[in-house]
């Protein structure tokens, strides 16, 4: 209590300063903090609640359209198809085909692209010999070298593979290298005046400085992998969501089509917010702007 | 000679005819013409003059990140020829890699040097204490206000036991009051763990109250325009800024930075030293 009345006269007022409202100027910082957070949470559950109403007025409408004779598997027939899917085995056979390809595609085209990236980065005498192949290269889609994957490589998996692979390594080594390029030259030189030599600062300096690049280059790769992997197996694949889609196609399977639709359309989303929370982790040290 | 006048013989730093010019648009652009200084051991030497006058230039060479076009800068009678860590360097923008908590900006340094972890938990330690930062041991900068990054920098640079410190601009985008709290603690901590400090500012009160030796520079081509001695009565202290000596010395170094005339120059070295220049004027 005496510290409050102390606080009540130190601030020259003494007719307005009730004791509510000193208490309530020694918590500022509290209740701010709080309303805060508050206002925060409740932003957040309004966007949550305002995209579940979208997402369910879209399936409204979905379900208007298929009942009134548009040529629409109703949400129903996708739900009990993509039941029947998952019983029988199919969908997580798919699902697994499909996922090793790009999980593999993916993880080469990154264990790639991040020295490449690096080298090009650091030594002028790299950049000089593989820029331009990169520069080039990367301008032709991915799925532009599948006739010459095929003929290269068969109707394996490999072409598959490369293909998803190259998508994913063009996104990756470009962003790592810019990370490289972009490193601030007063924290190199930070680092060799206390003493620190070349190789320690590529260590200590230059890998985790481009890390935030990596990282969106990663999931720019990761998105460029998932695109190109329907179309990737459209190579007599026998298993996969994009060989499933097609044999769908033959037989006028609506219903088929769209679990598969659904399903890379959901697990793309899941792996991007993986890396999402991976680059929040890793990241956290940056100043945001 | 009085005591803060270093004694000719053998310099921590001698800049020798130094000349720097830069490639602008196919011109040379010269950015320190002629520059020749003495830093004695344990000497506090301000460097002030007006912006793209050359003194971040001739810091990175004294430092070993730059090269002269002629001329040599000599650490202890030996030819820069590179970073090491008998020369610690405080940069205006902290530099603190950003990825590091405050301990282990410290610690970098001590790494580089092959310390045990114990070792270098130990010294860092002592550092972030020394500048009043061991609250925040564990804190990330960004988390940091601007003073305190720049205290972390000091730790960071004092943790090597550089016997030479090189600081540009350290405090230069600090406020007045965070500003005038750093001086007191650098120049305290000075006093105590004595080094040969280069210190470079555009605040001429700055310069005077830090500075054993305040070397005034000029631009087009940048040279060295006069050097004050600072020969203050008593300690370093806030009352020092109010006595008629203070503002005297202030007032010297005011106009030699704001009124030049053109195309003077003096030579810094200890060599020069008997007819004093400023003794003149
Ligand atoms: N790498 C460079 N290339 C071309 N010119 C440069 C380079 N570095 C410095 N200069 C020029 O040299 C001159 C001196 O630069 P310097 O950075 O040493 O000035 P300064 O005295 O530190 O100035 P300030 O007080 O603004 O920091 C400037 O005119 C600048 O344009
Ligand atoms: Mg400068």
């Amino acid at each position: 209590m005496a510290s409050m009345t102390e606080t009540v006269t130190a601030r020259d007022e003494p007719g307005t300063a009730t004791s509510a409202s000193a208490l309530a100027d020694r918590t500022t910082e509290k209740p701010r903090r709080t309303r805060r957070a508050r206002q925060d949470s409740a932003k957040r559950a309004r966007t949550l609640l305002l995209s579940t109403i979208s997402i369910a007025a879209g399936i409204g409408v979905w379900w208007l359209l298929s009942s009134i004779g548009f040529k629409l598997p109703s949400p129903a027939d996708v739900v009990v198809r993509g039941w029947e899917l998952t019983v029988d085995g199919t969908l997580g056979a798919d699902l697994v085909a499909s996922l090793t390809r790009v999980l593999v595609g993916f993880a080469l085209g990154t264990i790639v692209a991040i020295p490449v990236g690096f080298l090009m980065g650091w030594y002028a005498w790299a950049r000089g010999l593989i820029e331009p192949w990169i520069q080039f290269f990367r301008t032709i889609p991915p799925l532009a070298i599948i006739p010459l994957a095929i003929v290269l490589l068969g109707i394996g998996e490999e072409p598959k593979i490369l293909v998803i692979f190259l998508a994913a390594f063009f996104a990756c080594v470009i962003s790592t290298f810019q990370g490289v390029v972009n490193v601030d030259r007063t924290l190199i030189n930070a680092a060799r005046v206390l003493g620190t030599k070349d190789a320690g600062i590529f260590v200590r300096v230059v890998v985790p400085a481009s890390v935030p690049f990596i990282l969106v280059g990663m999931r720019v790769g990761l998105g460029a992998a998932w695109a190109t992997l329907v179309a990737a197996e459209l190579i007599a694949a026998q298993q996969g969501l994009g060989y499933r889609m097609q044999q769908a196609q033959l037989y006028y399977d609506l219903p088929t089509i769209f679990v598969g639709l659904i399903v890379i359309g959901v697990l793309g989303l899941v792996m991007d917010r993986l890396l999402l929370l991976a680059e929040k982790k890793l990241t956290g040290w940056q100043e945001r702007r | 000679m009085t005591p803060n006048t270093p004694t000719p013989g053998s310099p921590r730093i001698s800049v020798r005819n130094v000349t720097r010019t830069f490639d602008l648009k196919g011109e040379g652009f010269v950015a320190l013409d002629d520059v020749s200084l003495d830093v004695a051991d344990n000497e506090f030497i301000t460097v002030v003059g007006p912006s793209g006058c050359g003194k971040s230039t001739l810091m990175n060479i004294l430092a070993g990140l730059d090269t002269p076009t002629s001329g040599e800068a000599l650490v202890d009678g030996r030819p820069v020829t590179g970073p090491g860590p008998d020369r610690g360097v405080i940069f205006q923008q902290y530099a603190l890699f950003p990825w590091l908590t405050v301990r282990k900006n410290v610690e970098f340094g001590l790494k580089t040097a092959g310390l045990s972890a114990k070792e270098r938990r130990e010294k860092a330690e002592h550092f972030i204490e020394m500048v009043g930062l061991g609250e925040f041991a564990d804190a990330l900068p960004k988390m940091l206000s601007g003073g305190m990054k720049q205290r972390c920098a000091i730790a960071r640079a004092y943790a090597v036991d550089p016997s030479i410190l090189l600081m540009d601009e350290p405090f230069g985008a600090l406020d007045a009051l965070t500003r005038v709290t750093l001086q007191e603690q650098l120049l305290d901590t000075w006093s105590r763990e004595k080094r040969t400090v280069m210190f470079i500012t555009h605040d001429v009160d700055e310069a005077v109250f830090l500075a054993n030796r305040v070397v005034v520079m000029a631009a087009r081509p940048g040279r060295i325009y006069d050097v004050i001695d600072v020969e203050l009565p008593g300690p370093r202290t806030e009352d020092l800024r109010l006595s008629p000596e203070f503002t005297e010395l202030r007032n010297r170094v005011w106009s030699a930075v704001y009124h030049q005339t053109p195309g003077r120059r003096v030579d810094a070295t200890h060599r020069s030293v008997a007819p004093h220049p400023t003794a003149v004027a």
